[in-house]
């Protein structure tokens, strides 16, 4: 029984289902392939162990003639969802040690739904960052390596970067992210598989190491447009543990996959050509509006006239929110702790500045700075407002036209080391966090190779909760693209 | 706006990071360059613009006021750094 590890979640449940396999084969072999591919750095925790007993269970389950929907079917968790007695860290120094005693709500759905966990997955010190270079673990590596000979070890891309390290990879069929203005979309992108963040309130936030709250959500990394659809049909869903969850049942998103576009019109915003892309991105671009229209879709033309704000506007949102929720690693609850020379807060401050690394420092003081007196209506009012307007400009958008294709990130991978420049590193959202700041679906499918054999993404925004509009879109992509390349394994 | 080196350590002392005159030193132009580069959300007119508060609109959920969790006190303190007597150990405050 070989070659499990190249199979599609659905081929994995429905092969597991038909008795083909046993789960506990499964487990076995993407746990072996797990301790082969450690070179990529793409794990905080091994669980092995809690593979196997999720995998005995769903065997035993099945002899007994009860199937889950994803018993047999082992998954990467990102270190950011709160796992039970398992170290749970956000890529952190200051959460070292911590193992929750409790499950977060997504986690735990897709526990009940069969999976097992085969570890947690390295990122962004607290989904910080676009490389996985902030992480206190040192970055997750890219299975994919430019095509000229050299080796130079490539970014993942991030917050998300090893979910989507392990799943290129194939170490692991699919795994959870967070996308807060673009982690589970660029990284999907940089690596070649398929990434879905769904409309705020979708996935409960309860048990998610908190960013920044009216942004974060959860969503799947996995190779394929169906296995995606699987595994949010499985993590979506009302959790009164969150306020902002959305109370709405989960639609039947997999049964309703269907790659005809007729008679859905697909909106090409003519503010996101912008200076120094390469080529290679925007003939994609060019390539994608031929598929959709292939597909039955009509193009047209529309205008998001905010586009060139919603970063900055990120950039004093996000960080605003993370001073807030970052607040409360103090060295008194759980994680770090270092005494200080002065009484209680010299033992806040010595623990804070020892916990946390210099991506996060800048930003809680962007955060502090953009929300203290004198500042508050200056920057983060008008941030606020901003990105109504924004958020306006989606809406009028979708008068036009019933989805939005762009290209996911203005680059291809990049290499570990190369950018240095904090802003440099910002602008690598660009494409993604005009969907994040309107709270809507949005997903990244594999669209073809750069001339240095690096994979880039095409980039799906739809309505709110119109995840099936953008799941279809990207399944027509998907069949037309005939994206079929894996890295060469040098790990 | 740009912020100084005084301002940087202020924020800081907000923030409760420790950070060395080297580390302020350092970080102030990097500050600026951020804060320079949001600034252009000034270029935007937002007259009679509302702040957006809820990306998703829907209506505050209520429950019954009713104890729904609890009875926990030893899960709580199992992550603490310090934890004596029941309760979270922190250094002396009151001499």
């Amino acid at each position: 029984m070989s070659e499990l590890t190249t199979k599609t979640i659905a081929e994995l449940r429905d092969g597991f289902r038909a008795g083909d396999f046993s789960a506990v084969e499964v487990a076995e072999q993407f746990n072996a392939a797990v301790v082969a591919a450690r070179s990529l750095n793409a794990f905080t925790v091994e669980t092995p162990d809690a593979a196997l007993a999720a995998a005995d269970a769903a065997d035993e389950a099945r002899a007994g003639g009860e199937i889950r929907p994803l018993g047999g079917v082992p998954l990467g968790i990102k270190d950011l969802f709160a796992t039970e007695d398992v170290d749970t860290t956000a890529g952190s120094k200051i959460l070292k040690g911590f193992k929750p005693r409790y499950e977060s709500t997504v986690s735990d759905k897709l526990r009940s739904a069969g999976a097992g966990m085969l570890g947690k997955l390295n990122m962004d010190e607290f989904a910080m960052g676009s490389s996985n270079e902030t992480s206190a673990y040192g970055p997750a590596i890219s299975p994919w390596q430019r095509n000229d000979g050299g080796n130079s070890a490539l970014t993942p891309g991030g917050s998300s970067g090893g979910s989507a390290a392990a799943v290129a990879a194939g170490i692991v069929p699919g795994a959870t992210g967070t996308d807060t203005g673009g982690s589970i979309r660029q990284p999907a992108a940089f690596t070649g598989i398929c990434g879905i963040k769904p409309t705020y309130g979708r996935c409960s936030r309860w048990g998610i190491v908190s960013f920044a709250s009216s942004l974060d959500q959860a969503g799947p990394l996995a190779r394929t447009v169906r296995d995606c659809a699987i595994l949010l049909e499985a993590m979506a869903g009302f959790d009164a543990k969150d306020s902002t969850s959305l109370e709405l049942p989960v639609p039947p998103w997999e049964a309703s996959l269907s790659s005809d576009l007729k008679g859905m019109r697909v909106g090409i915003p003519t503010e996101y050509r912008i200076d120094g892309v390469p080529a290679d991105i925007d003939a994609l671009w060019d390539r994608g509006v031929e598929w959709l229209r292939d597909a039955g879709a009509e193009p047209v033309k529309i205008s998001l006239p905010h586009t060139k704000y919603a970063l900055p506007t990120y950039y004093i949102i996000a960080p605003a929110e993370a001073s807030s929720n970052l607040a409360r690693y103090d060295g008194v609850r759980y994680g770090l702790r270092v005494d200080g020379d002065s009484g209680l807060d010299g033992m806040y401050t010595a623990t804070r500045a020892a916990g946390f690394g210099a991506e996060v420092k800048r930003r809680i003081m962007i955060g502090t700075y953009v929300l203290s007196a004198g500042f508050y209506d200056a920057y983060f009012t008008k941030a606020q407002k901003v990105r109504t307007l924004i958020k306006q400009d989606f809406r009028n958008a979708f008068n036009d036209c019933d989805l939005i294709l762009t290209p996911t990130a203005p680059s291809a991978a990049f290499g570990l080391g190369e950018k240095t420049d904090p802003l440099a590193m910002y602008l690598n959202d660009v494409f993604a966090v005009p969907a994040s700041l309107a709270g809507l679906p949005a997903m990244s499918v594999p669209g073809g190779l750069d001339r240095q054999g690096l994979p880039l993404g095409l980039h799906l925004i739809g309505r709110e909760l119109d995840e099936q509009g953008v799941l279809n879109a990207a399944l027509a992509i998907e069949e037309r693209a005939g994206f079929t390349a894996r890295p060469e394994k040098w790990w | 706006m740009s912020v100084n080196t005084e301002q940087v350590r202020h924020i800081a002392k907000l923030a409760r990071i420790a950070m060395s005159d080297a580390e302020i030193e350092a970080l102030a132009p990097e500050l600026n360059n951020i804060l320079g580069w949001i600034e252009q959300l000034a270029e935007v007119n937002t007259d009679g613009v509302e702040p957006l508060t809820a990306v998703i609109d829907q209506k505050l959920r209520l429950r019954d006021d009713a104890v729904n969790d609890g009875d926990c006190r030893d899960a709580v303190l199992v992550n603490a750094p310090l934890a004596e007597h029941g309760f979270f150990a922190v250094p002396k405050v009151i001499e």
